[in-house]
């Protein structure tokens, strides 16, 4: 899951993390007036869930309480396209208006979770302000990094280490290894899945600041973190992928027509590969998991309908935990109740097949049954071709 | 033969008197799977399916013994669950619990490492030694016993490649889905090379997908070291960049995780790889047919 930057840094105080001076403004009068608070020069920064919102445009400087009006009114209400967005870009709708500093020098430091490794990782660089990823590529030295032993955790030398590392004096290394600390207690406390300050600065009165911050959090762990799952944005997402996991069905919106349904990820990834090779395009991910009830596939079945984009549906289940009656029952229920006003291609295989059949074909609805998944790409391509 | 179980293999199964642990129990008995005890803390003293139930593991193993554990605990007790099957020094554990903190995992992987204990999972659907034993949530009559050894990162994805192939008359000598998460026990090197070293297993099948670097490894060690056929498909070629993985997350797999650097790593190792998910039994049978 992931926050806004605003709710980071706001999560990040009661670890004493060093952050600028600053507040949330919903409002053009909102910016106006924390400007007029700081009484000094602010930054103002769209708050949207995609990163590289500075080259969009998203983050601008205001020299004065007037200009920050002015600046935020031109904001609040525009959509950004970065090239983490979708297409349409992300509609902005809060602003975090902070104080500007004196910056010396701009850094790197993040905590990930090394797959590979499977350890937590501490990482910096003296390139801060660039994405890692560039970094990773162009300069791969220029990353420091320190694994953490999952039973004694991370120690201050390893700290001190990649402070170090950073070429900075050793007084102000030892700062920095504080700061280090304290996000690697903040990323257990919460379960995060990443936690990122890009760039962390140096200033030339303040020391250390965390300048701009991101945390997602592991997913997994929400359960036993109910006050972070209240800060979820749902503005911020599809408001299909929002229907969606109302109901545990694993939905993410793409940009084809063919809409399709699967049981299980994996087949689902490749049900939508499966639909490009046929000279389709899938209109989305939807798993409604190994072990989905009838009512689940009805949900799913209504979230295609209601997505605008498709004009064919493809059913692939593999039926195993999620029996093929099952699935047809639910699929039957839906068409019933909703005018389907495109072809529906269903292939079941597994547990029960023979009943779903019948089921489909006692219904008296008009579906497309395929023998194979092959079969089920190629009739759902060619229904609208 | 097969890998890791067959017939003789003593089962318990964690979690045995909740709904997930008793359905599959009974499928599991009904498959032929030597299940010896079951273990629920507070539920010592029952009986699931004629199944003896106790507190702990400990207990479990010393009035059975036990070769494996079958784990069906919800997500906040699964890590426990693990370690005290490990501590009371079962050799393999199957996790099929879906949803396990990621940073309760990085514990678990570290312990079991140190005990040398082998973790199929979490999230997994199990494994299926056709015709012996199955520790598994898959359906067992679409398989068939043979000398095609499967490994995979999907569930229901394997089920349709083991209909591929049991239809085209290969049966399987082991099948193992390695589960989905971002930290899991056994990876695809390490069955590979139990795949290898069983001489019943005549070729492989290895299903992969986006994310993380285990292709990529296997990849690796199949060019250096694995000496029967691979057949090897990448689900997510049209997977939308950066829904799936984390921001900085790719970095460390240092510009892999895509589909098609997976399957070009592959296909560089000498493996068969298919791009179209309804070609994997094909693709294999006809390895076979060449073979003789």
């Amino acid at each position: 899951m992931k926050i806004h930057e605003y709710q980071a840094k706001s999560l990040l105080k009661e670890f004493n993390i060093p952050l600028p001076k600053g507040e949330l403004a919903e409002s053009p009068e909102d910016a106006k007036t924390i400007a007029k608070k700081l009484a000094k020069p602010v930054v103002l920064k769209a708050q949207i869930h995609a990163g590289g919102r500075g080259k969009a445009g998203g983050i601008l400087m205001a020299e004065n309480p007037d200009d920050a009006y002015q600046k935020a009114s031109s904001l609040i209400g525009k959509r950004l396209i970065t090239p983490q967005s979708s297409p349409e870009g992300k509609l902005v709708r809060k602003l975090l208006v902070e104080e500007q500093l004196k910056i010396k020098k701009e850094f790197y430091l993040s905590f990930v979770i090394d797959r590979a490794k499977r350890r937590l990782i501490a990482m910096v660089s003296k390139f801060g302000g660039m994405e890692i990823e560039e970094i990773a590529k162009t300069d791969p030295k220029a990353i420091l990094k320190e694994e953490i032993d999952p039973l004694i955790g991370l120690k201050r030398f390893q700290a001190i280490r990649i402070a170090l590392g950073l070429g900075v004096r050793y007084s102000e290394a030892a700062k920095l290894s504080g700061i280090i600390l304290a996000l690697y207690k903040a990323f257990y406390k919460w379960d995060c899945s990443l936690i990122e300050i890009n760039p962390l600065v140096l200033t030339e009165d303040k020391g250390w600041v965390a300048l701009d911050l991101k945390i997602n959090f592991d997913d997994n762990g929400l359960f036993r973190h109910p006050e972070i799952k209240e800060l979820r944005d749902i503005y911020e997402e599809n408001p299909l992928e929002v229907e969606a996991t109302k109901y545990n069905l694993n939905y993410i919106k793409l940009d084809g027509d063919v809409g399709c349904m699967v049981n299980g990820a994996g087949l689902a990834m490749a049900t939508m590969d499966l639909i490009l090779h046929s000279g389709g395009k899938p209109a989305n991910f939807l798993d409604v998991g190994g072990g989905a009830t009838a009512e689940m596939v009805e949900k799913g079945f209504e979230v295609l309908l209601s997505d605008k984009d498709v004009k064919v549906i493809f059913i692939n289940i593999f039926g195993g935990i999620l029996r093929c009656d099952t699935l047809a029952k639910g699929v039957v229920e839906a068409t019933k109740k909703h005018t389907v006003p495109y072809p529906v291609v269903i292939r079941m295989e597994g547990t029960n097949v023979e009943e779903g059949r019948k089921i489909l074909k006692d219904s008296g609805l008009n579906f497309i049954v395929a023998k194979s998944m092959a079969e089920g790409a190629k009739k759902a391509v060619e229904a609208i071709s | 033969m097969s890998i890791l179980i067959d017939k003789k293999t003593k089962v318990i199964v964690q979690g045995i008197t909740g709904s997930e642990g008793r359905f599959h129990t009974s499928k599991m008995l009904e498959y032929g799977t030597n299940i010896v005890a079951g273990v629920t803390p507070g539920k010592g003293g029952q009986n699931v399916e004629g199944i003896p139930v106790f507190n702990t593991v400990m207990e479990a193993v010393k009035e059975k013994g036990a070769d494996a554990s079958a784990i069906f605990v919800p997500p906040a007790f699964a890590a426990d669950a693990i370690i005290e099957a490990a501590e009371a020094s079962i050799p393999l554990i199957v996790c099929f619990t879906e949803g396990i903190p990621t940073l309760d995992m990085v514990q678990v992987r570290y312990y079991l490492d140190q005990k040398g204990t082998k973790l199929i999972g979490p999230n997994t659907p199990g494994i299926i030694s056709p015709g012996k034993s199955k520790i598994g949530l898959m359906a067992g009559y679409i398989h068939k016993e043979g000398e095609i050894g499967v490994i995979s990162r999907s569930g229901t994805l394997t089920y349709e490649v083991v209909d591929q192939l049991t239809h085209l008359g290969l049966g399987q000598s082991t099948c193992i889905g390695i589960g989905g998460d971002p930290i899991i026990g056994l990876n695809f090197v390490d069955i590979l090379d139990l795949f290898n070293k069983d001489p019943d297993t005549k070729g492989v099948i290895l299903i992969g997908e986006i994310g993380g670097q285990a292709e990529e490894e296997a990849a690796k060690f199949i060019k250096d070291s694995f000496n029967k056929p691979v057949v090897a498909f990448i689900a997510g070629q049209t997977a939308p960049p950066g829904r799936r993985m984390g921001h900085a997350g790719a970095i460390i797999a240092g510009g892999s995780g895509t589909a098609t650097h997976k399957m070009e790593a592959l296909s560089n190792a000498g493996a068969k790889v298919v791009k179209s998910p309804a070609n994997i039994g094909m693709a294999m049978f006809e390895l076979m047919k060449n073979k003789g």
